[in-house]
This record gives structure tokens, C-alpha cells and sequence, in this order.
């Protein structure tokens, strides 16, 4: 039987559990731990606070698993309780911005990207070295909080409009105007410094 | 219809995830079709989502599994006595 666990599904898994097979629950949220800990990041901005409020969340999940419902994904539910759990950890540590959630865009605002005359495709090796995944980490930490909430559920931890519109209370239309911009001000921070690095291009570093 | 590049910017991320109307699309379209800018603006988006979203861009923090897995066993410990 053991052996086959990992070929259960989360719905299996969780029945299990709530059977009584609880060590299950390791093998449950194996897979999750990097996007639940990426979303208590892009609240907390600190790495601590973020694994705190990454723990404190897996342990509400289990606790609460009995209420899980089947419809929707574990995924997209384990993610909800992240940001419940950072919202009010920011709330007691009364550093949150008392900004609305769903406050009037300025749908207007055109957000320029960054022009360019030709694009050579940057392979996906290229997040391998250091310096590259530092310039994204820091244009995605440099992103308005809305965005960057946005962005990383709907592009990074792949959630639908959705599903993004309901982790985060917000209307599709906002989620769209939000995820828009994100992506264009990622791509007009990030192209030309990008461009700059590809290897294919330009050959500036030597080889290791 | 003739739309100029800055229209074509507001359709860019829609036009990535394949929800614009289909009058609309092939308005876009056309003009990618001759515009190397636009299109330049829109394969370098796409590429850069991409790049953000690739496993490797954010790492969790060295011994963040053994601690969560150490903080579960001790819940499960407890739920069970």
C-alpha cells in the first residue's frame, strides 16, 4: 500500500488522512511548499516572517482539512489560507496598508512598454545563473503590491482569472487590468536588462 | 479597422492568454503582422512571464522542508495523543 501512495490523488490523500492515516499529510503538501511559501513572501517582504506564516498555514490546512471541499483544488485552497494568514498577521503587526483591496484603477493609465526593434528568444537555462534570477527577483519584489499579487498567483502558481479573483476578493476585470499591467512593467524593466545578458546575442562571459 | 501600437499594448496580455474576441484578435493580429516593434513587444513578454515563472527564479530558504516537516510531525503528535 505505501508504495503506492504517490500515485494518490490529493482527494484520496485527504481521505486518508481524515481516516486516521495522518503521516499522509507530508506526502500532501510536499508539492506545495515552494508556492505557498512564494505567496507569504510577496506579503511579508521578509524571509522569516514568511516561512512563520508558510508553517502557521500547512497547520491550519490540517486542522481545518474536514472542511476542505472536493470542487474546488487543494492547490488553490491551501493558497487562500496563506494569504488569510498573512493578511491578519500583517493586520496584528499593524504594518498593513489601509488601501482597499478593490480601489478605483485609473483604467486609463496606458503603461508603456519597453520598445524594442527585434527579440532573440532567452532560453529558459539562462535562470540558472545568479545574477539573472537576481534582476527577476528584484523587478517582481519592485512591483506595486496589487500587481505583484496578481502576476505571481495567475503566472507563477498558475491559478485561473478565476480562481485568481477569488483567492484575492477582487472582480475579473480588475484581475485583468492588474494582471496586464504586471506583465508589461515586468517586461518594460526586464526586456533590455534581459537582452542584455543573453548569451545568444552577445557573448560577454567567458566560459566557466 | 487600423489600430496603432499603443492600442495594440493595451491587448498584449489578453492576447497572451487567447481572451480577446476574435474581431478584435485579428485587428491585433494584423497589425503584428507588420509591426516588427509590436511584435518584438509581444514575443519579449511572453519570454519574460517565462523566465519569471520558471521553478529556479525563487528558492525556498535552506532548511525551510525540515523545519515545516519537523513543525507538522509535532502537530500530528499532538492531534494524535
Amino acid at each position: 500500500m505505501e508504495s503506492q501512495a504517490s500515485n494518490r490523488t490529493d482527494v484520496e490523500m485527504i481521505a486518508g488522512i481524515l481516516a486516521g492515516e495522518t503521516q499522509l499529510y507530508h506526502e500532501l503538501i510536499r508539492p506545495h511548499e515552494r508556492s505557498v511559501y512564494l505567496m507569504a513572501l510577496s506579503y511579508m517582504k521578509n524571509e522569516a516572517d514568511a516561512e512563520d506564516v508558510a508553517q502557521e498555514a500547512f497547520v491550519r490546512a490540517f486542522r481545518n482539512l474536514a472542511s476542505f471541499r472536493a470542487e474546488s483544488k487543494f492547490s488553490t485552497w491551501l493558497i487562500s489560507i496563506t494569504l488569510n494568514e498573512a493578511r491578519s498577521r500583517l493586520r496584528r503587526q499593524s504594518v498593513i496598508r489601509m488601501e482597499s483591496l478593490d480601489e478605483p484603477l485609473d483604467e486609463n493609465k496606458t503603461i508603456s512598454p519597453a520598445l524594442l526593434r527585434d527579440w532573440r528568444e532567452i532560453p529558459s537555462e539562462t535562470v540558472e545563473r545568479e545574477e539573472v534570477r537576481k534582476l527577476i527577483q528584484q523587478a517582481v519584489e519592485e512591483l506595486p503590491d496589487i500587481y505583484r499579487q496578481v502576476f505571481l498567483l495567475r503566472d507563477v502558481e498558475e491559478l485561473d482569472i478565476n480562481e485568481t479573483a477569488r483567492v484575492l476578493s477582487l472582480g475579473i476585470p480588475s484581475v485583468k487590468v492588474r494582471l496586464h499591467r504586471a506583465r508589461l512593467m515586468l517586461q518594460k524593466r526586464l526586456a533590455p536588462q534581459l537582452k542584455g545578458t543573453n548569451p545568444a546575442s552577445k557573448r560577454r562571459w567567458l566560459p566557466w | 479597422m487600423v489600430i496603432d501600437c499603443k492600442h495594440v499594448w493595451n491587448y498584449i496580455s489578453e492576447y497572451l492568454d487567447g481572451t480577446l474576441l476574435d474581431e478584435t484578435r485579428e485587428t491585433v493580429q494584423k497589425h503584428l503582422d507588420h509591426c516588427e516593434i509590436c511584435s518584438a513587444i509581444l514575443d519579449s513578454t511572453r519570454n519574460v512571464i517565462i523566465l519569471v515563472a520558471d521553478d529556479r527564479v525563487f528558492e525556498l530558504p535552506v532548511g525551510f522542508s525540515e523545519r515545516l516537516h519537523a513543525r507538522i510531525d509535532l502537530e500530528l503528535m499532538y492531534k494524535g495523543s
